[in-house]
């Protein structure tokens, strides 16, 4: 929708100091999707030319903030040659949104708006990924995605930051993955999406919670647990107000889908019955 | 730096506003194709491909498209107009029926590879159709065709396209807003965020002095006089309540105040800046509690508003008992008594409501909506009328409800309804027209006011939640003893429809059984929600939803075959309908196939073995339901029609009723075709306009077919008679000689074609036309069956339908393409009020599911295909022995679901939607623990 109150479109290029009203354009496909009376200028991202994928020095990804979720789609699908790599169109699949938006939605605005359901805070959540953050100074900061994301719709960015990329380590590339979803309709918004990885060197699994929590939370355990001690970490570890309540799917039905999910993945890879 | 992009090939270079979406870009430069739908990128209806790629150009900032190429459906075909294969294929499917959503589908599925093709359910999850239930358009992109192109006289019962049918898979069908109007004013409404208050003072000063605002409108300029925004042929079927603008808002979203300005831009500042204090008031949501003593009182008003108890917030009530049901529940061998609720649904038509007010002279009908502003098109100002293009199904309603606001005479007021973008009822309303007139009546300009998504859900009107109690009898064998309804039915803050839709919601449910003692008490009450309107079915889903899920079970405690139970009590042919408010004299089964519904649930059930698909470890079950409604109305529906020979040798239907994807007008050139012995190629129709015909009371209450079709036929018989009078006078050969051929008379050898009957009644002054009229009485039945085997996962609450079979009696059939695609619609709109579709109120009464993305519709992956069934009746009423089929098809499919799921879960589910989390909570609530507790 046309949002009226935007005065000017900016090239974020130009820089200049940040100011009340403002807002980072990355692929619009939230932005214009609601009413933004407070936004006055769009700082637009379009032209920031950055790569949107790139092959670290020690074999990890870095996705460029404006790496558009198309774009990682036909990368998991045709390029990507690392044993994580079906989880990123698992994860892309897990959009509400249609694949019509995935061509102009970014990976970064999916984590910047930090909503519970958004599958790009589980994909690169669940492969370790690590926020680049910009400050208007120009400095840099990293922080985990796990951490990023504190809340519903809460995440660690300061006034005037910006998401540069996201950067998955090799060693979480080459882990096995498991994928469960859970939607109240079908191909909906998620209410629960749980990812298993198995590490590559050491075999210890971690499970990263998402969707069915108002943040990710994730577990690690040794290799092979069993499935009590996956139950009794995710028990103490994710609090009954941890599970996201709203229209989306009853706080109940989450809890019982996460413990659900839990325990397929564990067997899924390879945990003992 | 100048701007440069190319739209279907042609250069612009007009710089896009910073905010602007490309949506209203390509619009604004007269790509009407483009539509608006939700404007969130939910629905898809505003799909365009940029350099090729299918986005939603409601979601893709404007000034991206810079030095790109942009394809809207208006440049999907070729250069030469040929249609691409696409195109072509959604005609030969009838891969549509309002068409609204159409342009977004094509723009998408042109775009799919063959992967993508593949798998049609996640291809399309961005795109909402509301009408057609997807199997048409699956059809469609699977290149199967349906259509058939019948000989001369023979359209009748034949798969005849929509006339429309062309425009709208090129985009160039013109809905509502589609139109150009030079000096537009644009409108926008000021909301009460507030369930119950008293405007105390309204500053306006800040919002008038924003640049580009023209007015801001109060309750201060609006009309003291009350009225309801419902439409019937009989205003007072609806209690007087509503005001223009009011000094006390009844529910958060209630209209406040408009402003009107050069764009929408500024009307929004100007909304924002208007300083309103308020008091506020106790409120009440629950309509028990609304009804208890000491509860907030809405409409303090007296007789003269026809509120039945308004102390009470008491609208409407009906009482009435048959026999006596304390001695036939005395009598009965089991009795079975449960509460039902049904929820807040949204008819969530993806064209919004909204109207364009324009001004043309008087008596010089122009081209609707292409007008210039007022005095442009010559003509003195004294002289010119209020043009009301609007997205209606009530358009002489709507003129008569403006004329008596405003004492406006009625030749000063046209109303015209383009093609309409879907209507379900909600558009039987006068939600828009009655402000948008105030400010172009005030301003002397033309106003448009057009609803966002947002506003469909808070300021438009909802489907009656109801809350009810039924009570059933039986002895042993199954024989009904007893009936009992009690209906409380929320209205919400105002009354639009409350009583009609109350007294219609008890009469076919209950009437349809057989019992010597029947009572209902029903109450309509007012409560401080977003009011609540006609949808499609009128009140008797709801109360057939209980009823029928009362029957199941009244079945299961008998240890009866649920069929059975029903074949024993349901009214035979020949037998009235009885109940305890009274017979409706005027209403007959003048055709009966309830027995071939229930027939083609039992040949369902015998031949199924779908439950094979079931996954492991699934819960699997199966159950039916049934649903009767009468065709049209109580009290009289009109429908004026004149078909006239033309001076091409075609022919001219005018009839008043609504074109919104009911396919009502496909059906009358195909009854006009077969009484004129021609194709329908040669007919043309001109339709809800006031200008046309002298009444039509609208397009509701399934009365398109077997109302304005009726008078159709009647006009269209007797011009067939006239030309054959004529002309055997004209040709001095004997009448019974002459035979009607397609473009020509047949007289015994030779052939004068219509165009010279034509210029040969011209020559004596005759002009070849017949007018045809219908009043809407007598009425008939129809009848409808639903049958569902389903499967549900224990663990996660998931539900599949294995197989939905459906049964309709519509009498003789006139499209079965058509009317299957009514059926299937209607199938697919009651699955989404049955699984997911909820509108959700907060404490407040806050709308909280306000968009798309919450207020969750079927897509095409949510809907199964139905195997429809007609039964082989011809009816003695309706025209040709056709019966109403567009309401009906959606009432037994949620009883028919909750059956299917007692059966596969033993649990009676008795408040829908049947989310898969409430599922799972029940299955688990019974196995008495959590998992892992």
């Amino acid at each position: 929708m046309d949002l009226n109150t935007v005065a000017e479109l900016r090239d974020a290029r130009l820089g200049g100091p940040w100011r009340t009203g403002d807002a980072w354009l990355g692929g619009g496909t939230y932005l214009f999707s609601e009413p933004q009376p407070h936004i006055r200028r769009l700082i637009d991202l379009g032209r920031m030319g950055w790569e949107p994928l790139t092959r670290t020095p020690d074999g990890g990804l870095e996705i460029a903030a404006t790496c558009t979720v198309a774009r990682l789609s036909r990368y998991g699908r045709q390029e990507a040659d690392w044993t994580a790599a079906p989880l990123v169109e698992q994860c892309c699949r897990a959009f509400l949104a249609s694949w019509k938006i995935w061509n102009t939605a970014t990976v970064g605005g999916n984590l910047c708006n930090g909503l519970p359901a958004g599958p790009m805070i589980s994909l690169t959540a669940a492969l370790d990924g690590v926020c680049l953050l910009r400050a208007p100074s120009g400095e840099y900061r990293k922080v985990p995605v796990a951490e990023f994301v504190t809340g519903s719709g809460r995440k660690d960015l300061r006034t005037g930051e910006l998401l540069r990329s996201i950067t998955l380590p090799a060693r979480a590339l080459a882990s096995r993955t498991a994928f469960r979803q859970a939607s109240l309709y079908g191909l909906g918004r998620s209410a629960a999406l749980l990812v298993g990885t198995l590490d590559p060197v050491d075999g210890s699994l971690t499970l990263t919670v998402t969707a069915s929590t108002v943040r990710p939370f994730r577990f690690w355990f040794p290799p092979a647990p069993s499935a009590a001690a996956v139950e009794e970490a995710i028990r103490d570890g994710i609090r009954p107000e941890d599970y996201f309540d709203d229209i989306h799917g009853l706080p109940a039905w989450r809890r019982h889908l996460t413990f659900h999910f839990a325990e397929q993945i564990r067997r899924e890879l390879g945990s003992p019955s | 730096m100048s701007f440069a992009m190319h739209v279907n090939g042609r250069p612009t270079g007009v710089e896009p506003r910073p905010g602007q979406c490309l949506r209203t870009y390509l619009r604004e430069r007269g790509w009407f194709g483009v539509k608006k739908g939700c404007d969130a990128g939910d629905c898809g209806a505003c799909t365009v491909q940029v350099d090729g790629a299918p986005v939603h150009s409601c979601l893709y900032p404007a000034a991206r498209a810079e030095g790109r190429s942009v394809t809207t459906v208006e440049g999907l075909a070729g250069p030469d107009g040929e249609l691409h294969p696409m195109q072509q294929r959604f005609l030969d499917a009838q891969g549509f029926q309002c068409g609204f959503c159409t342009a977004g589908f094509l723009m998408t599925t042109s775009a799919l590879d063959e992967e993508q093709l593949t798998d049609l359910p996640r291809s399309l999850k961005g795109n909402l159709c509301r009408c057609t239930g997807y199997r048409a358009i699956e059809d469609a992109i699977n290149g199967v065709r349906h259509t058939e192109e019948p000989d001369p006289g023979h359209a009748v019962g034949r798969n005849l396209g929509a006339p429309a049918g062309p425009q709208v898979v090129t985009g160039t069908a013109r809905y509502t807003f589609d139109v150009e109007v030079p000096g537009l004013l644009h409108m926008k409404l000021l909301r009460s965020p507030h369930p119950h208050a008293r405007i105390l003072a309204i500053d306006t000063a800040a919002a008038l002095r924003v640049p580009g605002v023209h007015l801001v409108l109060t309750h201060h300029d609006a009309p003291e006089r009350l009225y309801s925004s419902a439409r019937h042929e009989h205003p007072t079927e609806d209690p007087d309540d509503t005001r223009v603008l009011d000094d006390v808002v009844r529910f958060v979203g209630q209209r406040v105040a408009a402003v009107v300005a050069d764009s929408e831009a500024a009307a929004e500042e100007g909304c924002r800046r208007i300083v309103v204090e308020y008091q506020q008031l106790p409120y009440v949501l629950d309509p028990e509690e609304a009804m208890a003593p000491g509860a907030p009182v809405l409409h303090p008003k007296g007789p003269e508003s026809r509120i039945a108890r308004p102390e009470n917030n008491v609208c409407g009530e009906a009482h009435g008992e048959l026999g006596s049901v304390e001695q036939g529940f005395a009598e009965a061998d089991v009795v079975y008594e449960e509460t039902f609720r049904t929820q807040r649904v949204q008819h969530a038509s993806l064209e919004t409501h909204g109207c364009v007010v324009t001004f043309e002279p008087a008596g010089q009908p122009g081209e609707a909506g292409q007008l210039g502003e007022a005095g442009e098109a010559g003509g003195g100002a004294g002289e010119e009328r209020i043009v009301v293009r609007s997205s209606t199904q009530v358009p002489f309603l709507t003129r008569r409800a403006l004329c008596a606001l405003y004492d406006l005479p009625m030749e000063k007021v046209r109303v015209v309804a383009g093609r309409v973008g879907g209507g379900f009822g909600g558009k039987q309303e006068m939600l828009t027209e009655d402000i948008a007139v105030l400010a172009a009546m005030r301003l002397h300009r033309p106003v448009k006011l057009e609803f966002t998504r947002a506003e469909q859900f808070h300021g438009a009107t909802t489907r009656h939640p109801f809350l009810i109690t039924v009570k059933l009898g039986a002895k042993r064998d199954g024989t009904l003893t007893a009936i009992r309804f009690r209906v409380v039915s929320n209205t919400g803050a105002y009354g639009n429809h409350g009583p009609a839709v109350m007294f219609h919601s008890v009469g076919e449910s209950m009437g349809v059984y057989r019992a010597p003692n029947k009572k209902v008490e029903a109450y309509s009450v007012y409560t401080n929600g977003v009011p609540a309107g006609a949808f499609r079915g009128y009140g008797l889903g709801q109360v057939t939803f209980a009823v029928e899920s009362a029957m199941d079970e009244l079945a299961r405690r008998l240890g009866i075959d649920p069929l059975v139970l029903r074949e024993k009590n349901i009214i035979g042919p020949g037998e009235h309908m009885e109940g305890p408010l009274g017979e409706e004299e005027d209403l007959h089964i003048a055709s009966y196939g309830l027995d071939q519904c229930l027939g083609v649930v039992r040949e369902a059930l015998a031949n199924d073995t779908s439950a094979e698909l079931a996954p492991e470890g699934w819960l699997v079950g199966q159950g039916f339901a049934m649903a009767a409604i009468a065709c049209g109305p109580p009290g009289g529906h009109i429908a004026d029609a004149t078909v006239r020979l033309l001076e091409d040798g075609g022919y001219d239907i005018a009839v008043g009723t609504a074109e919104f994807g009911n396919g009502t007008t496909t059906v009358h050139r195909q009854i006009a075709a077969g009484a004129l012995g021609t194709t329908v190629d040669r007919i043309t129709v001109r339709q809800s306009d006031t200008d046309v015909v002298r009444h039509d009371t609208g397009a509701f209450g399934s009365a398109g077919t077997v109302v304005a079709g009726k008078a159709v036929m009647q006009a269209a018989n007797a011009l067939a008679e006239r030309l054959l009078t004529f002309t055997a006078e004209y040709a001095r050969t004997p009448r019974s000689l002459l035979r009607l051929g397609a473009d020509a008379v047949e007289c015994h050898g030779r052939t004068i074609t219509l165009k010279e009957v034509f210029e040969a009644a011209r020559g004596k002054g005759v002009e070849l036309a017949a007018d045809g009229h219908f009043g809407g009485s007598p009425r008939s039945i129809a009848f409808n069956s639903q049958w569902f085997r389903i499967a549900v996962d224990p663990d996660t609450g998931e539900i599949r339908i294995l197989r939905s079979v459906h049964g309709a009696d519509a009498g003789r059939v006139m499209n079965p393409m058509q009317c299957r695609g009514q059926v299937e619609g209607g199938v697919a709109q009651a699955l989404g009020a049955t699984l997911f579709e909820r509108v959700l109120l907060d404490e407040h009464g806050e709308v909280t599911t306000a968009a798309f993305r919450r207020y969750r519709l079927p897509a095409y992956a949510d809907v199964p295909r139905t195997e429809v069934h007609f039964s082989t009746t011809s009816d003695a009423i309706g025209p040709l022995g056709a019966k109403s089929m567009s309401e009906s098809p959606f009432n037994p499919v949620a009883p028919a679901f909750a059956n299917a799921l007692r059966d596969a879960t033993g649990i009676r589910f008795t408040d829908p939607p049947f989310l898969r989390d409430q599922v799972w909570q029940a299955l688990a609530e019974r196995r008495g623990s959590h998992y892992s507790e």
